[in-house]
């Protein structure tokens, strides 16, 4: 009798088959990830693509209004349609968000101290003066200059860039595993935005810890992430490592993301704007959602939606070269 | 800070002054009290005497003066009917009046908020439905209308309130029910908006997203934002205590303020009028800038800058 042998890379977190709809409306048609322990994964697309939704759904932070189908699992352990128990102590705890808009993220009546401390006493079972002062320690080590007197501070008394400082503070709180960034630097100006990425990329190398970055600017994903999803109409329509994506886009929409980014090097080139729109998610083509849209189109296009094809490499096209 | 508090205080006395002041002009030119109180019949000596005793006589900014001046001394002058001070009058009303409208308002907050709290977290749910469907009515329905209703039902059919006066503690009921479901309605409302608005905001999914359960973001993140837009129609509810009751009290002969508004107007007896006027104007802006400083302490973003 053998060993079984442990598949030493098991996934952290494994995404299978996850759908909402709000309402009936689907949102997300059944999305398939994997995010490893201390990867880095970049989640790119339109606004509205289920980027966003896709987390939210893992975590059970959509409204009541969303009915979410599939599977999510942390080491094994099932998320969708688990207890609030269950999911408030992942949330934060194992599994921590950030969000676009620090400013409105955080509680306009709470100081910033407590926010923190506040995270500091649910997952670490700290209170009192020992949460405020790991809270110090955390606002230290973002780089909030000051930080003994921030804590006291609200978050209108701050700029964005520190907002967004301590809402990582505050999900470092609880020592996550998983860091989902949800545009965390969408909402702020271009030179704060270097200093956040910064320090995500440097707090990941310190906590070991994932990282999961939504984000609509590939300029930052392929700078920050290993792996990258490109989603469109609420499925995933191309998966690859970083670099092989930048490289050669095999998926339409891909190289239309790309041909909408002014090149660095070379001659001057027109901006290719990928004809159409995103389609109305209660009108959605019976075949591949971005046919209509393609460039490379043809009859079998619309016949049955493309299946997410490949091992390392994934495209759901059936015009790709696999 | 102080300069905030001094500007509202400014801005406070002068809505009291302005109030009294058409007050006083309104009073004046409808109707003369002395033909009133002394009845059109009696002898014009004895009504020439009677607008003397009460400066009646003289052009009407030197009676404003005069009024001003013994205002700004305390003095509201006498009741025209059986020349007591008018101060005196009013004040031995007012406890009646507070049981009636502090009682009512205890029951408004009691039931409005949390009624409004419970229905904008069943958000499109039977409960959210009952509790609006309810709230409509109750803000729909004149006061009037329910008064008699409640009489009625409890007092004529069922025997168990009675109808009127004040001998016992049931006496209160009715009018209390009566005062107190308009505002409950309109509380819960209000709140239910104010938490839907709230419970939206982005920082609430924050919390939860932090691992905060629901009872505590709700609790410690929703209700101190929520707060603020209810405050203010708490404060207008606290504003009208001593005047809020004028119809209930007349419903249920009610010995109480509103019932002596109602017929020291028809007297045209003007001290008692004025008095009560600048007492609802006093509560009312009194309450307004305790609103406006209670904004500062549930808002942080509200704060004066004190540099």
């Amino acid at each position: 009798m053998g060993l079984t042998v442990v598949p030493s890379a098991s996934p952290l977190i494994r995404i299978s088959g996850l759908s909402v709809a709000f309402n009936g409306t689907p949102a997300l048609l059944g999305i398939d990830l994997t995010v490893g322990a201390g990867e880095t994964l970049g989640l790119v697309g339109e606004s509205g693509c289920g980027k966003s939704v896709t987390w939210l759904a893992v975590l059970g932070l959509l409204p009541n209004s969303a009915t979410v189908g599939g599977s999510a699992t942390l080491d094994g352990r099932e998320l969708v349609g688990a207890p609030a128990s269950v999911l408030e102590r992942v949330r934060g705890g194992r599994v921590a968000m950030i969000f676009q808009d620090p400013a409105s993220a955080l509680n306009p009546v709470h100081r910033i101290g407590r926010q923190v401390s506040e995270a500091v006493t649910l997952h670490r079972g700290l209170s009192g003066g020992a949460a405020t002062a790991e809270a110090l320690r955390l606002l230290d080590e973002v780089g909030i200059p000051d930080a003994r007197n921030r804590m006291t501070a609200y978050p209108h008394e701050m700029s964005g860039g520190q907002n967004q400082r301590v809402m990582i503070a505050t999900a470092l709180a609880g020592r996550p595993e998983l860091l989902i960034a949800d545009e965390p630097t969408t909402a702020l100006d271009v030179t704060i935005q270097a200093q956040i990425l910064d320090l995500l990329r440097r707090l990941q190398r310190e906590h070991g810890m994932a990282l999961v970055l939504i984000s609509h600017d590939l300029g930052v994903v392929a700078e920050m992430c290993e792996r990258v999803c490109v989603m469109y109409a609420g499925r995933i329509v191309e998966e690859a490592q970083a670099g092989a994506l930048f490289a050669g886009p095999r998926h339409p929409y891909t190289t239309g993301l790309m041909g909408a980014l002014p090149p660095l090097t070379g001659p001057r080139l027109r901006l290719t704007a990928i004809p159409g729109r995103v389609p109305e998610p209660w009108a959605m083509p019976p075949g591949c959602a971005f046919a209509p849209r393609c460039p490379k189109r043809i009859e079998a296009c619309d016949v049955s939606v493309p299946n997410l094809r490949g091992e390392d490499r994934r495209v759901a096209c059936i015009r790709a070269a696999a | 800070m102080l300069r905030f508090v001094a500007i509202r205080v400014g801005r406070a006395a002068l809505t009291i002054v302005l109030v009294v002041t058409f007050a006083f002009v309104v009073l004046r030119l409808s109707g003369d009290p002395a033909l009133i109180i002394m009845s059109p019949d009696a002898p014009a000596e004895a009504i020439a005497a009677f607008r003397h005793a009460y400066g009646l006589d003289l052009p009407i900014w030197q009676q404003y003066l005069h009024y001003f001046g013994a205002v700004a001394q305390g003095d509201m002058g006498q009741s025209m009917r059986d020349g007591r001070s008018a101060l005196t009058v009013v004040a031995e009303r007012i406890p009646a009046t507070l049981a009636l409208t502090v009682t009512a308002l205890l029951l408004k907050l009691c039931i409005g908020i949390p009624s409004g709290i419970f229905a904008a977290l069943h958000r499109n749910g039977w409960i959210d439905r009952a509790v609006m469907a309810l709230a409509t009515a109750g803000f729909t329905v004149p006061s009037f209308v329910l008064g008699l209703v409640l009489v009625l039902v409890f007092s004529v059919q069922l025997r168990w309130l009675p109808s009127g006066g004040q001998e016992s503690w049931s006496s209160v009921v009715l009018p209390v029910i009566t005062l107190g479901a308009g505002g409950a309605a309109i509380l819960a409302r209000f709140t239910r908006s104010a938490m839907l608005e709230v419970l939206g905001q982005p920082y609430i999914r924050a919390a939860s997203a932090k691992g905060v359960p629901w009872h505590t973001v709700v609790r410690r993140h929703a209700l101190p934002n929520a707060a603020i837009p209810t405050v203010t129609i708490v404060g207008f509810m606290v504003g009208s205590l001593i005047a809020g009751a004028v119809v209930v009290e007349s419903v249920f002969s009610w010995p109480g303020v509103g019932r002596l508004l109602v017929i020291a107007v028809s007297n045209r007896d003007l001290a008692v009028v004025q008095t009560i006027l600048l007492l609802v104007a006093s509560t009312m802006v009194c309450s307004n800038l305790v609103v406006d400083l209670l904004y500062g302490v549930l808002d942080p973003r509200l704060r004066v800058v004190t540099k």
